[in-house]
C-alpha cells in the first residue's frame, strides 16, 4: 500500500475577481521510501498542492477530493489534527530555509524545543537527539554548531539545519518544495546526496517539488509534470525523461540548453507564457500554445491515456505514439 | 573584432562595520564587440559587484575600466555622461529594478528624454522597443506589476536597449525565470548581440545554459578570476580544479541516476581570504605550497588564461580529475 494516495484533488482559491481552482483533478501517490518529484512551471499549483497535504492553505482556500496518509483520510482532519500531522507524520522544507527558522534563537533551543513539544523527552535527551541530527545532515562540528544562531550559517548550511528540524520528529513523509534552487550547484549536489543518504536510511518518503529537470532526474524515482492545476504527464524518472510523451513534457526537455540543436546559440523554447489563475484555457490547458494541437483539444477536459503501468499522458492526441527510441528529442 | 571594454586589475571594496572587504581584487578581462562573455562563480564571489564597477555604480579602489577607449567614471546623480550611455546594466532582480509607480513606457522612454528626444516620439520609440523585446506595444500604458517576471525582465532589456548600448553588462538577467522564459529571454539577448553589434558580460552561476550562449567564459573565485577562455576549453577541458568542480556539480537531466559531485566548504568570505591559492581550503589537488603562494594568471599553449599551479605557461592543459 502507498504511504499517500492523493484523488481528484482540487484546491479553489479567493483571488481578486473570484474563485479560482490552481489545483484540479490531481490525481497521485507516493510509496514508502519512494522519492516523487513535481516539476512544471510558475503557478502551475506545486505549492498549493503540497500545502493541502498539510493543511496549510491560504486564507480562504479549500481543498476537496481525497488526501490518504498512511490509510487515513486526512483531507477532512481538524486544525489540531493537521498540526499532529506536522513535523510528527508530514514534514516540508522550502527554498528559503527561514521559513522553518528563527533567525535569533539558537540552533539548539530551535531543536531541542521542536523535540520535546513533539517527543516529550528530557532536556538531555533532547540535547543528544539534536547533536545526531546535526551530525545526520552532516554539519561540521554539531556542538559548536548549536550555540549559533541559523543567520550565522550560509545557505547551504542553514538548509541542512531546516531539515534536520523537518527530521527530528522521523516523519514518514518530508515534502521539499524548491530545497536546492536558492544554492549554488556545488551545495545542491550535497543536499541532493543528503536526501538520497536518508531514504536510503530511513525509508523516508519524499515528495520534491522544483522545476529543474536535472536535480529531478538524480533524484527521483518518478515525476509528475504539472500544468495549469492539471496532472498532464507522469512516469518513472527514466522513462519520462527520455521518452517524454506529452507536447508540454516534451517541450520543456527540449529547452534544456543541454539539449538544442549542437551548433546554434538559440534553445529552442516554449512559445507563449503559462496561463495565469482564473484564466485557464479550456480543454486542454495547454492548446494555446502546442504545435500538436487540434479543434477537439479545445473543448474536452484530455482523459488519461496509460501508455504502460507506470507512464501515462493527459493528451489524447498522443502526438508521440511512433517515437519509441529512448533519449530522443525533437 | 573590436574591443569594447577593457577591465584593468579592478579592485572593489565595500565598508562592512568599519572593515574594508575587498569583493573584488584584482580583476583582468576585456569584452569585444558582438561577444557574449559568460562570467559564472558561486553565489558571494564579487560577480555583481565587478558589474557595477564596470558600468561605474560602484568606483574601483584600484585599475580602470576603459569603455570605447575613454575611462568609465564613478556614476553621479546627475546626467550620464553622453559617452557612457552606451554601456548599461541589466540587473539580477526584475522585480526591484523598475518603478512600481510609473508607467512601463515613460520608464523606457526615460533615457531618451534626457538624450533630449521629445517626449511624444520617445514613447513611440519605447513601444518600438517593447515589440523588439516580444511584448506587445500597449504594454507602454501599463505598469510593472501587471507582468510576469519573464516580462519584466523584457522590460527591463528594452529599456537598456533605449539607450542603444553598444555593451550590456547582463546580471543573472534570467536566473529568476522559469525554464521556459528563460531559453525565451536567452534567445532575445543573442539576437540582440547579433543584430546590434554589441557587448555582452553575461553574469550567471549556471553554467549550463552560460556554455551555450557564451564565445568566452571567465570563472570567478572569491575575487579573482581563476580561468578564462572560450566556451570549448573551459566546458570540455577545464584546467582550474575550481571549473572542473563547477562542471562536475552540475546535474544531468538525462534520465540516469548520476550524482552530481558536490564540492564540500563553504563559499569563502571576501573578509577574511584564505592565504596562498584562495581555493586552496576547498581545493581536493592542493599542494603544500598552495597554502603561501598564490598562483597568478598563466597563458596556456591553446591560448587560455589560468591560475593554478598544476598548469604551466605555454604548455598545453593538463587535465584536471578530482575525486
Ligand atoms: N494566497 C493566495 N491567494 C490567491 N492565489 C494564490 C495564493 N497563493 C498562490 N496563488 C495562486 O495559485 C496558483 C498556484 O500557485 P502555486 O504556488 O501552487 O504555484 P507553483 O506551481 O508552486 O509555482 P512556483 O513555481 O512559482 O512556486 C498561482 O496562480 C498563484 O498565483
Ligand atoms: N552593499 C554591500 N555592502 C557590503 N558588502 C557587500 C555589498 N554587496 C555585496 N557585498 C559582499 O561582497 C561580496 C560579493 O558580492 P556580490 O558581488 O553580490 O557577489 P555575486 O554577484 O557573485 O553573488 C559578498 O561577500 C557580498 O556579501
Ligand atoms: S490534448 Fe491537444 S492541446 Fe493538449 S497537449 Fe495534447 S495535442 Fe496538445
Ligand atoms: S593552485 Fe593549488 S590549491 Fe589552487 S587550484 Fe591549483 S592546485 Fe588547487
Ligand atoms: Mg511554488
Ligand atoms: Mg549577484
Amino acid at each position: 500500500m502507498n504511504l499517500l494516495t492523493v484523488e481528484n484533488l482540487t484546491v479553489t482559491l479567493a483571488t481578486g475577481s473570484g474563485d479560482a481552482q490552481a489545483v484540479r483533478n490531481l490525481s497521485f501517490n507516493v510509496g514508502h521510501g519512494e522519492i516523487l518529484g513535481v516539476a512544471g512551471e510558475s503557478g502551475s499549483g506545486k505549492t498549493m498542492t503540497a500545502l493541502s497535504m498539510l493543511g496549510l492553505l491560504p486564507y480562504k482556500g479549500k481543498a476537496s477530493g481525497s488526501i490518504k496518509f498512511d490509510g487515513r483520510e486526512i483531507l477532512t482532519s481538524s486544525k489540531r489534527e493537521y498540526r499532529d500531522l506536522r513535523g510528527k507524520e508530514i514534514a516540508m522544507i522550502f527554498q528559503d530555509p527561514m521559513t522553518s527558522l528563527h533567525p535569533m534563537l539558537t540552533v539548539e533551543v530551535q531543536l531541542t524545543e521542536h523535540l520535546r513539544h513533539h517527543r516529550k523527552v528530557s532536556k538531555d535527551a533532547a540535547r543528544n537527539s539534536a547533536l545526531e541530527l546535526l551530525a545526520t545532515v552532516k554539519i561540521p562540528e554539531p556542538a559548536a554548531a548549536l550555540r549559533a544562531h541559523p543567520s550565522q550559517f550560509s545557505g547551504g548550511m542553514r538548509q541542512r539545519i531546516a531539515i534536520a528540524m523537518a527530521l527530528a520528529c522521523e516523519p514518514k513523509l518530508l515534502i521539499a518544495d524548491e530545497p536546492t534552487t536558492a544554492l549554488d550547484v556545488t551545495v545542491q549536489a550535497g543536499i541532493l546526496k543528503l536526501l538520497h543518504q536518508l531514504r536510503k536510511e530511513r525509508n523516508l518518503s519524499v515528495m520534491v517539488i522544483t522545476h529543474d529537470l536535472g536535480v529531478l532526474s538524480s533524484l527521483t524515482d518518478r515525476i509528475m509534470i504539472m500544468y495549469a492545476g492539471s496532472e498532464v504527464e507522469s512516469g518513472l524518472t527514466t522513462d519520462l525523461l527520455r521518452n517524454p510523451r506529452h507536447p508540454y513534457t516534451k517541450g520543456l526537455i527540449a529547452a534544456l540548453p543541454g539539449n538544442s540543436a549542437s551548433n546554434s546559440k538559440n534553445l529552442l523554447s516554449i512559445d507563449g507564457m503559462p496561463p495565469e489563475l482564473g484564466n485557464f484555457p479550456t480543454g486542454c490547458a495547454f492548446h494555446t500554445r502546442c504545435n500538436y494541437a487540434k479543434e477537439s483539444c479545445k473543448g474536452a477536459i484530455p482523459e488519461v491515456t496509460n501508455l504502460n503501468s507506470t507512464h501515462r499522458i493527459f493528451c489524447p492526441i498522443n502526438p508521440f505514439s511512433e517515437v519509441t527510441s529512448a533519449g530522443s528529442q525533437s | 573584432m573590436k574591443e569594447i571594454l577593457n577591465i584593468k586589475n579592478v579592485s572593489v571594496e565595500y565598508d562592512r562595520h568599519g572593515r574594508k572587504v575587498r569583493a573584488v581584487a584584482g580583476v583582468d578581462l576585456t569584452l569585444n564587440s558582438g561577444e557574449i562573455l559568460g562570467l559564472v562563480g558561486e553565489s558571494g564571489c564579487g560577480k555583481s559587484t565587478l558589474g557595477k564597477a564596470i558600468v561605474g555604480i560602484l568606483a574601483p579602489v584600484t585599475g580602470e575600466v576603459v569603455f570605447d577607449g575613454e575611462k568609465v567614471k564613478k556614476l553621479t546623480r546627475g546626467k550620464r555622461p553622453e559617452h557612457f550611455r552606451n554601456l548599461q546594466m541589466i540587473f539580477q532582480d526584475p522585480y526591484g529594478s523598475l518603478n512600481p509607480r510609473r508607467k512601463i513606457g515613460v520608464q523606457i522612454a526615460d533615457g531618451l528624454i534626457v538624450a533630449g528626444m521629445p517626449k511624444k516620439l520617445a514613447l513611440l520609440k519605447a513601444a518600438d522597443l517593447l515589440e523588439k523585446v516580444g511584448l506587445p506595444r500597449n504594454a507602454v500604458d501599463r505598469f510593472a506589476h501587471q507582468f510576469s517576471g519573464g516580462q519584466r525582465q523584457r522590460i527591463s532589456i528594452a529599456r537598456a536597449l533605449a539607450a542603444a548600448p553598444t555593451a550590456i553588462i547582463a546580471d543573472e538577467p534570467i536566473s529568476a525565470l522559469d525554464t521556459s522564459s528563460q531559453a525565451q529571454v536567452a534567445n532575445l539577448l543573442v539576437n540582440l548581440v547579433d543584430e546590434f553589434d554589441m557587448g555582452m558580460v553575461f553574469i550567471s552561476h549556471d553554467l549550463s545554459i552560460v556554455r551555450r550562449i557564451s564565445d568566452r567564459v571567465a570563472v570567478m573565485y572569491l575575487g579573482k578570476i581563476v580561468e578564462v577562455g572560450t566556451v570549448d576549453q573551459i566546458w570540455n577541458n577545464p584546467s582550474h580544479p575550481y571549473t572542473r568542480a563547477l562542471i562536475s556539480a552540475i546535474p544531468h537531466a538525462d534520465g540516469t541516476s548520476f550524482m552530481p559531485q558536490d564540492l564540500p566548504g563553504d563559499v569563502p568570505n571576501p573578509m577574511s581570504p584564505p592565504s596562498g591559492c584562495r581555493f586552496h581550503p576547498r581545493c581536493p589537488l592542493a599542494k603544500e605550497e598552495c597554502k603561501t603562494q598564490e598562483p597568478g594568471l598563466r597563458k596556456l599553449g591553446d591560448g587560455r588564461d589560468v591560475a593554478c599551479v598544476l598548469q604551466t605557461a605555454g604548455n598545453q592543459p593538463v587535465t584536471i580529475t578530482l575525486n
